[in-house]
């Protein structure tokens, strides 16, 4: 049995996941993010000098799945929590993990500050256009018609507004240096997404200034999908209005991507 | 060391950078404002941390994120901003990391104005966010005394990992007085194993507030209450002035104290045998030292740059032992020591 | 031979890692249930088809695929 000697393991959990069965949905996308942050921690070798930061969310218990130092953070003040630790520690790389209820509404002022700054900090920007936790009502993101639980009618934006764009908004900040909407539907969008965490990584180790992954996601439960439906419907509803691309790459974004 | 004079509230930011304060954050806002610009230009140069926020929310979970590392940190603020900054307290108080916060008082209610006033006493004594905490409070009522007592604040908070409080007014913090400061050193970063500074070496550190299992929240909130109860039986500070034969006992802190020290020589003047109760900590409260002067004097007079909020305290370290008169002012108006002196003469003659 | 190994205890059945094999349906969903009654995915490769791309456990939100190559 030569080739069973020979066979060696191509994928299996990163190191800076932790071992255990995560609280999410089945099929909800939060934890292959984890996973990518963690395959990125694994690749930079940054497991000892990183600190995350949880949201209000859904994902206010990442801290129990990535497995680096973390703190949970008020809802949507993680940017300015961040803030606070990269300043008295600008050796660590800290990163916030927030939704888009935390980070685009309560938490849009700490957001776009911290952005404006140039902070060397990065966030990684989960958007599936609703709140999770709090049984499915409209978040800033939630499409013009979409059913939630506050929208029962379908957003309507005589009423309810537009929603918010954040990496078209973060990236006009003179402080954000690399902001990025990538999606995590197919293992191809995936790779692109583990790329684009490990650049805004490595932009925050270098000093470049504010990094911002945005990850168009989803939420079986709260749409009132399958899992497999649920990465239909992101495809064909969310794209349009939130378009996957670079929003803002810096000059010293490019050369530090070149030389690497 | 020789004497500085010195503005109020320069005074409580130098005296926080003598104590070792890492970093600052904070949003402008009168009658405080003095003390960011100070930090501005004093902690860049120290190579120290300094950011202005984009609001009390921000700067408060500034203050956060840097005590979750264990740095000593600071922000200041006054009243309405006080109020913003609830939310990140409670947060700091149930995840036990040291930090310390001025409130430079202002007249309220709502945006109020720029005077002095004492009016977010039970905001700051008895938590003012939500859930059961109670932060250290202490209550100068000298610039060198905000110097001395923000000194002790960093001290106390690395000791209980608990937020304390400088419950200052537009007063102190726009005075000047001669001060004398503590040597400059170099911040100390003694052993904090909790903080958050990468896992190196360790298992790694998580710091949350949040706790969705009943009982596990429980025992966080008794582990607190029994931190509260070590300070209780250890942190109460108080001053007692010509109380020994004092017939009015007066029981005044922070600026409302000072009017009343001159007061009381009026009164003395005048026969009236009077003297000062003030307490330091405002919280813990010192109830067993007040009632034990209290008890020495025949009836009692609670002053306060408010409508009357310490005085729930004074009534319940006295209870219905003696009769206890109130004389306050709000708005931001301020008595002059006179005024005080006819408020002693009333509760005296009320007899 | 290439392979993948299913945590069913880790799968939550939702089926993401069904969609994804480029040799077709080497992944498909159990007719069993797990101890927490969802129904896992299972491997099925009795022509040896799997090239041990890996695609399925990227698709995995619970990180239950282990691939051998």
């Amino acid at each position: 049995m030569s080739e069973a000697k020979e066979e060696k393991i191509v994928f299996q959990r990163p190191k800076a996941l932790c071992d255990v069965v995560t609280h999410y949905c089945p099929g909800c996308l939060h934890g292959v993010v984890h996973r990518v942050i963690a395959e990125v921690i694994d690749d930079l070798g940054i497991q000892e000098i990183t600190v995350g930061i949880a949201p209000v969310g859904c994902s206010v218990l990442a801290y129990n799945y990535i497995a680096t130092d973390f703190a949970e953070a008020a809802h949507g003040r993680a940017p300015a929590m961040a803030t606070g630790m990269k300043r008295v520690h600008p050796e660590l790389v800290v990163f916030t993990y927030q939704g888009d209820g935390d980070l685009a509404a309560i938490g849009t002022n700490e957001l776009i500050h911290a952005a404006t700054r140039g902070e060397n900090i990065t966030t990684i920007f989960i958007n599936n256009a609703i709140y999770g936790m709090t049984g499915g009502q409209m978040a800033p993101t939630t499409l013009p018609g979409q059913v939630t639980t506050s929208t029962p009618r379908g957003r309507d934006t005589k009423l309810a507004g537009f929603p918010v764009r954040v990496c078209e908004l973060v990236s006009t900040l003179e402080g954000s240096a690399y902001i990025v909407r990538r999606s995590a539907y197919n293992p191809s969008e995936i790779r692109k997404l583990k790329a684009a965490i490990k650049t805004a990584f490595q932009v925050q180790m270098a000093g470049l200034g504010y990094s911002l992954v945005e990850v168009v996601s989803n939420c079986p439960t709260n749409w009132g999908m399958t899992p497999l439906e649920s990465l239909k419907w992101l495809q064909e509803n969310m794209l349009a209005y939130y378009p996957l691309g670079d929003y803002k790459v810096k000059d010293s974004v490019k050369e530090l991507m070149a030389k690497k | 060391m020789a004497k500085v004079l010195m503005k109020g509230n320069e005074a409580i930011a130098e005296a926080a950078i003598r104590a070792g304060c890492e970093a600052y954050f904070g949003y402008p806002i009168t009658p405080q404002s003095e003390v960011l610009e100070y930090m501005s230009a004093r902690m860049p140069e120290l190579g120290r941390a300094f950011v202005q926020a984009e609001s009390e929310l921000g700067a408060v979970n500034m203050v956060y994120g840097a005590a979750c590392t264990g740095a000593r940190v600071m922000t200041t603020t006054s009243s309405p901003g006080f109020s913003l900054m609830q939310e990140g307290l409670s947060y700091i108080a149930c995840s036990e990391v040291p930090a310390v916060a001025v409130n430079v008082m202002r007249g309220g209610p709502g945006l109020g104005n720029i005077q002095p006033s004492q009016a977010d006493y039970f905001q700051m004594t008895k938590g003012g966010g939500h859930g059961d905490y109670s932060p250290i409070v202490l209550a100068p009522s000298t610039v060198q005394e905000a110097v001395d007592l923000v000194i002790l604040a960093f001290d106390l908070a690395d000791k209980y990992r608990q937020p304390v409080y400088i419950i200052a007014d537009g007063m102190l913090g726009q005075m000047m007085e001669p001060v004398e400061l503590p040597e400059l050193k170099p911040p100390q970063r003694p052993e904090r194993p909790w903080a958050l500074t990468g896992a190196k070496g360790r298992p790694r550190n998580i710091i949350t507030s949040l706790q969705l299992d009943p009982p596990t929240l429980e025992k966080v909130n008794l582990r607190l209450q029994e931190t509260y109860k070590r300070i209780r039986e250890n942190e109460q500070r108080y001053e007692e002035y010509m109380t020994d034969d004092a017939d009015l006992l007066v029981v005044a802190y922070g600026t409302a104290a000072r009017i009343v020290k001159t007061a009381i020589v009026k009164a003395r003047r005048d026969g009236l045998t009077a003297g000062l109760f003030r307490p330091i900590t405002v919280n813990p409260y010192p109830y067993d030292a007040l009632r034990r002067a209290a008890e020495k004097a025949k009836r009692l007079l609670v002053v306060e740059l408010s409508a009357g909020q310490m005085l729930e305290d004074v009534r319940l370290a006295v209870m219905d032992k003696r009769p206890i008169h109130f004389f306050g002012k709000m708005g931001g108006v301020v008595p002059m020591p006179e005024d005080v002196v006819d408020a002693m003469k009333k509760a005296m003659a009320e007899a | 031979m290439p392979r993948i190994v299913i945590d069913v205890e880790r799968c939550k059945g939702c089926g993401l890692c069904t969609q994804v094999c480029p040799k077709g349906d080497l992944v498909q969903m159990s007719d069993e249930f797990n101890s927490k009654g969802y129904r896992p995915s299972k491997f099925v490769d009795p022509e040896k088809k799997c090239i041990g791309c890996a695609f399925c456990a990227n698709m995995c939100p619970d990180v239950a695929i282990t691939v051998y190559r």
